[in-house]
């Protein structure tokens, strides 16, 4: 069991937990990730490591609700655990001084893209964080990641903050006006790093995209997980989870993302029904 | 069934011969293709020793000879007869650790009981039967003793995976005095007894009572611990405190076949789909959170007993039809006779002569077929086998949803590519002695299919049997001050 110090709703349908797990925390490099499976009849998901604290033995997950099993974790707290963590998988990120970086995060993007950040500043880069949501709240981490960048840039879809509109937008118009990075880090949804892509390959911009497939046991093991890059099929648990976004069929990403999607949506509905009859039944809110 | 079990006479050695081999219960087909309960249902205990009083206790037996791992099959069978059931099992365990798992598993038909006696003359002792009869017996009625342990050594030792060959490496170790830590990546322990072997040929409770003695020796047990990722061999021995390092990581990369539209929705590497199935039960979705998509219409890629457990899984997942495709015949076919035998009377539909071209699939990148190419024999290559060539002309298309390539699987490279040093041979498997088992890399040593690739539960115990002596000298002569701990950095 691993034991859940605590969670807190950082953002609507956005938890932070900070978990138990000293091994772990001994290991990590950014870039890496764990699979947590919160309970016994429970799904093995993917989660990056957004941060750790080897001397207190945690590593911190932001969380976003999605389906059925991060929802239920949404309602897990402190003192609960979760029955498996394991880790820290994937390959790290590849960390040097490359000159300006351009870390780019939408979404639960933004958990993943921190600690990126924050090492590419310590090797002495320029980071410079165009940051991305629906609407203002959804914009997570905008503290941690001012303090992990040089210069940070919010973007959202509606205006409430920030400029209005898309990363993408941001990040064209940054190139206008200082010049090519040396390089793009992108995370969020599979549409977001492809546009990123599309804007960076006619540039010339290195640019890298960190793969949210769907997974099983992260250990190179099972092949669910498998993507084509430039051409050849590759595991993004083993060989990624970050790869050359120039390289990478997205098209293919993002339908394989959709394999589940009838027993993702039997699953959230189940959960949810279970939870109503919950709350009628105990006259509480959970 | 009775609780006790009575000894029968001895017959006379010509009666013996007149006895015919019994036949192993099995579930109706019918019912069980809608089930994920165990097959082959077991002997009762007076078939198992009417089945004892055929063995002719040849003073020189072949039957021993034929076992991967020697077990005085004679002498087992001889104690069974007499009633002597505990004895039995005693007898059984000198050699082999998981003796209810290997009667369920083994290939007897091409070890110990293809070269019985009476199979020259008939059918043999069904050796493999009375195996698990014994195992079964003692589990089920709580009498089997905890094997004595030696006292403590004061040494430790990490053993890599809980498959077949940790196990029986761990138990060894553990029963000589030496303290054992098991770090395994997965949830669970067992290694392909949990995730790859289904509930329907091996009930997972087994897997967890051989486990659960384990524990009650004193083996500690990690879970979700990967070596090469939470910690190397080298922290092994120098930040954790091991003596000894035992690598059994098993073959557990997949093997796909490199043709197009692989990658569509629907095509599953064997290991994918059945760890979906057995490690995470998503045949109870969902009620387990692990969905698994049974598919209407599925085809397997290969034959061996990987290939066999995805086609009947499918089958009990409800899927319509479930069709086998094998470039060979059914001849050349690497499954167990009786998992074949099984399979057919499921009503899978074997296209023996057919190779794979091609995955056909749709716009929104869901499998929609295959193209398949008829072979025929032609000449026998280097190992004597026919090889398969292509019918020119011959290409034929099939509507599937689902594709389960069960072509092979390889070994997993997470915890050799982080130990320096650790020498390999050009598939990626680990050299070792094959005396000691020891690998290029003293106090490391390393056995099971991580060694041989891909091959047998019994193979793979085994080689843990024998790491686990090779240990033991090892561990004496870091106690004398023979040999050092290995840096490999
Ligand atoms: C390397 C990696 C790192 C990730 N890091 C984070 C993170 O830090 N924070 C975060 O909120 N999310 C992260 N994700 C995504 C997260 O794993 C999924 O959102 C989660 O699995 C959804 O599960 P669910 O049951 O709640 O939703 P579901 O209803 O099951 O699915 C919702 C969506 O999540 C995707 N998904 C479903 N199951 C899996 C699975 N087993 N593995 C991956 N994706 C799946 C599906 O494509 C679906 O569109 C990461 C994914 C990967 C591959
Ligand atoms: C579907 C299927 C059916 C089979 N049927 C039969 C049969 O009927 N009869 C038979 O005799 N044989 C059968 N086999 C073969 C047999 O199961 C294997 O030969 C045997 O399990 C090998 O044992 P092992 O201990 O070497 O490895 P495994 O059983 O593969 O166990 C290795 C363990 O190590 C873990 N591991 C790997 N890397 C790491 C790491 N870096 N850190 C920590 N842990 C790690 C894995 O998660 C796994 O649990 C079958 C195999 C499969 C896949
Ligand atoms: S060869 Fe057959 S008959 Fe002879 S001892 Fe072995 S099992 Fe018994
Ligand atoms: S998640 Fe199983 S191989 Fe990557």
């Amino acid at each position: 069991m691993f034991a859940i110090e605590s969670r807190e709703e950082i953002a609507p349908r956005f938890h932070r937990f900070v978990v138990r797990a000293p091994e772990i925390a001994r290991k990590h490099r950014p870039g890496q990730f764990v699979i947590v499976m919160p309970d016994e009849l429970g799904e093995r998901i993917p989660l990056t490591i957004a941060h750790a604290d080897a001397a207190a033995g945690t590593i911190t997950l932001v969380v976003q609700e999605m389906g059925k099993t991060t929802m239920a974790m949404g309602r897990m707290n402190g003192g609960d655990g979760f029955v498996s963590v394991v880790g820290p998988l994937g390959a790290p990120t590849h960390i040097e001084r490359f000159g300006t970086v351009v870390c780019v995060g939408g979404g639960a993007g933004i958990a993943p893209l921190l600690p990126i950040a924050a090492g590419m500043k310590a090797a002495g880069n320029t980071v410079l964080s165009i940051l991305g949501g629906r609407t203002h709240e959804l914009v997570i981490l905008q503290p941690e990641m001012t303090a992990a960048s040089h210069e940070i840039f919010l973007t959202t879809d509606d205006g409430s903050l920030g400029r209005k509109g898309l990363v993408t937008h941001a990040l064209s118009d940054l190139i206008a006006e200082r010049g090519k990075p040396e390089l793009v880090v992108a995370i969020g949804p599979a549409v977001m790093m492809r546009a990123v892509a599309e804007l960076t390959r006619p540039l010339g911009i290195k640019t890298w995209a960190s793969l949210n497939s769907i997974m099983v046991d992260g250990t190179g093991m099972c092949g669910a997980c498998r993507v084509s890059v430039g051409g050849q099929t590759k595991f993004v648990c083993v060989d990624g989870p970050e790869f050359d976004a120039h390289e990478v069929d997205f098209d293919l990403l993002v339908k394989r993302l959709r394999m589940y999607l009838p027993e993702e949506q039997v699953a959230r509905e189940r959960y949810l029904e279970q939870c109503r009859c919950h709350e009628e039944g105990g006259g509480h809110h959970g | 069934m009775a609780d006790e079990v009575k000894g029968v006479p001895e017959l006379p050695k010509p009666e013996r011969m007149k006895v015919p081999r019994h036949p192993m219960p099995t579930q109706d087909h019918h019912v069980r293709i809608s089930n994920f309960d165990e097959v082959a249902t077991g002997y009762d205990p007076e078939t198992a020793l009417v089945e004892a009083q055929r063995c002719l206790q040849c003073a020189n037996p072949p039957c021993v000879k034929g076992c991967p791992v020697g077990i005085d099959i004679p002498a087992f069978i001889d104690l069974l007869r007499k009633g002597d059931v505990a004895g039995s099992l005693v007898k059984l365990k000198e050699t082999n650790t998981l003796p209810a798992i290997c009667g369920r598993v083994c290939p007897q038909e091409e070890q110990c009981e293809v070269v019985c006696v009476l199979a020259k003359r008939g059918e043999p002792v069904a050796i493999g039967r009375m195996e698990r009869f014994v195992a079964d017996w003692e589990r089920e009625h709580g009498t089997a003793s905890t094997p004595e342990l030696a006292p403590p050594t004061g040494m430790c030792v990490a053993v890599v995976g809980s498959g077949p060959a940790g196990l029986a490496c761990a138990a060894e170790l553990a029963r000589a005095g030496h303290a054992v830590t098991i770090f395994e990546a997965l949830h669970k322990p067992g290694g392909v007894l949990v995730y790859g072997i289904p509930q329907f040929r091996l009930p997972k409770e087994i897997v967890t009572y051989e486990i659960d003695a384990l524990t009650a020796m004193g083996v500690t047990l990690r879970p979700d611990f990967v070596i090469g990722k939470t910690a190397s061999v080298h922290e092994l021995f120098w930040e954790f405190g091991f003596d000894a390092v035992f690598l059994g990581t098993g073959a557990g990369l997949p093997y796909f076949l490199g043709i197009p539209g692989e990658n569509y929705i629907g095509v599953l590497s064997a290991n994918e789909f059945l760890t979906r199935v057995n490690l995470m039960k998503a045949y109870d979705f969902p009620r387990h959170d692990t969905p698994v998509r049974p598919g209407r219409r599925v085809a397997v890629v290969g034959s061996g007993n990987v290939a066999m457990d995805c086609l009947r899984t499918a089958k009990r997942l409800g899927a319509e039809e479930v069709i086998c495709i094998y470039r060979r015949t059914r001849n050349e076919s690497p499954a167990r006779r009786e998992e074949l035998e099984h399979a057919e009377e499921e009503a899978i539909d074997f296209r023996w002569l057919s190779a794979p071209l091609a995955v056909r699939g749709n716009a929104e990148g869901f499998v929609t077929g295959m193209q398949i190419q008829r072979m025929e024999l032609g000449e026998p290559d280097a190992s004597g086998r026919r090889r398969p060539v292509p019918v020119a002309g011959s290409e034929y298309e099939i509507a599937v949803d689902t594709v389960v390539m069960a072509i092979g699987q390889g070994p997993n490279p997470l915890a050799t590519r982080s130990t320096p040093g650790l020498a390999l041979n050009r598939h990626g498997n680990i050299v070792a002695d094959p005396e000691t088992l020891q690998t290029s890399i003293p106090g490391v040593f390393a056995g099971g299919d991580i060694v041989t690739g891909a091959a047998t539960v019994i193979l793979a115990m085994g080689a843990g049997k024998q790491a686990a002596r090779g240990i033991h000298a090892w561990l004496g002569r870091l106690k004398a001050g023979e040999v050092e701990k290995p840096r490999l950095e």
